[in-house]
């Protein structure tokens, strides 16, 4: 029997395995524009994670206090944690790391637009931390059911991780919108350059989403991204009036009849230009990554050497430190 | 190209160690730093093993219900395979 006579019946077994909302495994039988539209989202997912790190760790040398240094600190390395859960998990379908890493550094896969546009002020950390975030979780809860089981178990624990960041970025802005006036100023001028953004985060338009249908059919995405950012907004709404903020959209209003607020839909065409490369920080954020990645090279040549001469038992230091 | 390890921590005393993840790392050394690094910020594990990923052999998905076939009609191994009077206590 060659393969192609076997695909049905491993089409047939893998269609099942999604009805009944089982999970898929790495060594399973999928059908190649499963595999790659995985590799395509977890790789932007991940991309995401490790550009995030840049406009939080413009502020760590500048946290007005210790107390939020040490939490800024451990939320930009958070970011690098969930960055790599997620390259091991798009390396179960059979890509390589330095592939992924490759793909990044000369453009070829994205990362989340929202990462392109400029942190001015402290406020822009507590912003971040929550509509940024508030709308990461949004969109990654659902992904904790997602039918490919390496990248479902990757989200879970990022997403227990997540809601320290959304609840210190709070804190930041509450804190802020309770301090002078010019602190509150920061804090309403900040929320109104990040509002749009965060929004549009949740992508394209339902009708005019690329990947939405087949994504949802496969279990890979649960909910549509219209339906996704209406959950956002609701959320949001109750929440900036707790913090004595502004959301910027006059459009705003409580609609009875849907049950959910009614907004101003974020500028698509805005998205488009920044997904295309034209954002505020497109260049800077990429040229700080190739730096990055450049400027570590001989950290990575000198692990390899050194457990090579380990191997090879011809060291005076082959003895591996101890793990603290 | 560094290799690939995979993770497994124990979370706490007296449970088996579970799978997490992987590390890419050039050594066994690194492998558990990183590891450690990267799966224990928040106190998950008490202890960690690394594993060459290319030293795991796995069965097949291929062949699981062939694999797995002679355990399926042997169903007395079950305890509920067995009617128990209704007044025969602690069985």
């Amino acid at each position: 029997m060659t393969l192609a006579d076997a695909e049905p019946e491993l089409l047939a077994s893998f269609e099942r395995t999604i009805a009944a909302n089982d999970r898929i495994e790495p060594r399973d039988w999928m059908p190649e524009k499963y595999r790659s539209t995985l590799v395509r989202q977890i790789a932007q997912h991940a991309h995401s994670e490790i550009i995030g790190m840049q406009p939080e760790g413009n502020w760590i040398t500048r946290a007005p206090s210790l107390r939020r240094k040490a939490i800024l600190l451990a939320k930009v390395q958070d970011e690098a944690g969930h960055g790599l859960y997620l390259y091991a998990a798009a390396e179960t379908l059979g890509i390589t790391r330095d592939e992924l890493v490759q793909r990044l550094l000369d453009g070829r896969q994205k990362y989340s637009s929202i990462f392109n546009y400029p942190t001015l002020s402290w406020a822009d950390m507590g912003t971040v931390g929550w509509l940024v975030d508030g709308a990461a979780i949004v969109n990654q809860v659902p992904l904790c059911r997602s039918s490919y089981g390496p990248y479902a178990r990757a989200m879970i624990r990022i997403c227990k991780e997540e809601s320290f960041h959304q609840r210190q970025g709070f804190e930041i802005l509450y804190t802020l919108a309770r301090g002078t006036p010019a602190q509150r100023d920061m804090a309403q001028d900040a929320v109104n350059r990040w509002w749009y953004p965060s929004l549009a985060m949740f992508g394209p338009p339902d009708a005019q989403s690329t990947h939405t249908g087949q994504s949802m059919a496969w279990g890979i995405k649960r909910f549509s991204n219209d339906d996704l950012r209406q959950r956002f907004v609701d959320m949001c709404v109750p929440q900036s009036a707790v913090l004595g903020l502004t959301l910027p959209d006059e459009a705003l209003t409580w609609n009875e009849e849907r049950g959910h607020y009614d907004f101003t839909r974020p500028d698509f065409e805005e998205l488009g230009r920044v997904i295309r490369g034209d954002g505020p920080c497109n260049a800077e954020r990429i040229e700080r990554r190739q730096h990055a990645h450049a400027d570590g090279a001989w950290v990575r040549e000198a692990a390899l050497a050194h457990a090579a001469k380990a191997a090879a038992g011809t060291g005076d230091d082959v003895e591996p430190a101890p793990v603290r | 190209m560094t290799d690939l390890w995979e993770v497994f921590v124990r979370p706490r005393r007296g449970l088996a160690h579970t799978h997490v993840g992987s590390v890419h790392a050039p050594d066994a050394a690194m492998a558990l730093r990183n590891a450690r690094d990267v799966y224990t910020r928040r106190q998950e594990g008490v202890s960690i093993w690394v594993v060459p990923a290319h030293t795991i052999t796995a069965s097949s998905p291929d062949e699981k219900d062939a694999f797995f076939d002679p355990a399926a009609d042997k169903i007395y191994r079950h305890p509920t395979f067995y009617p128990v009077p209704d007044d025969a206590e602690h069985l």
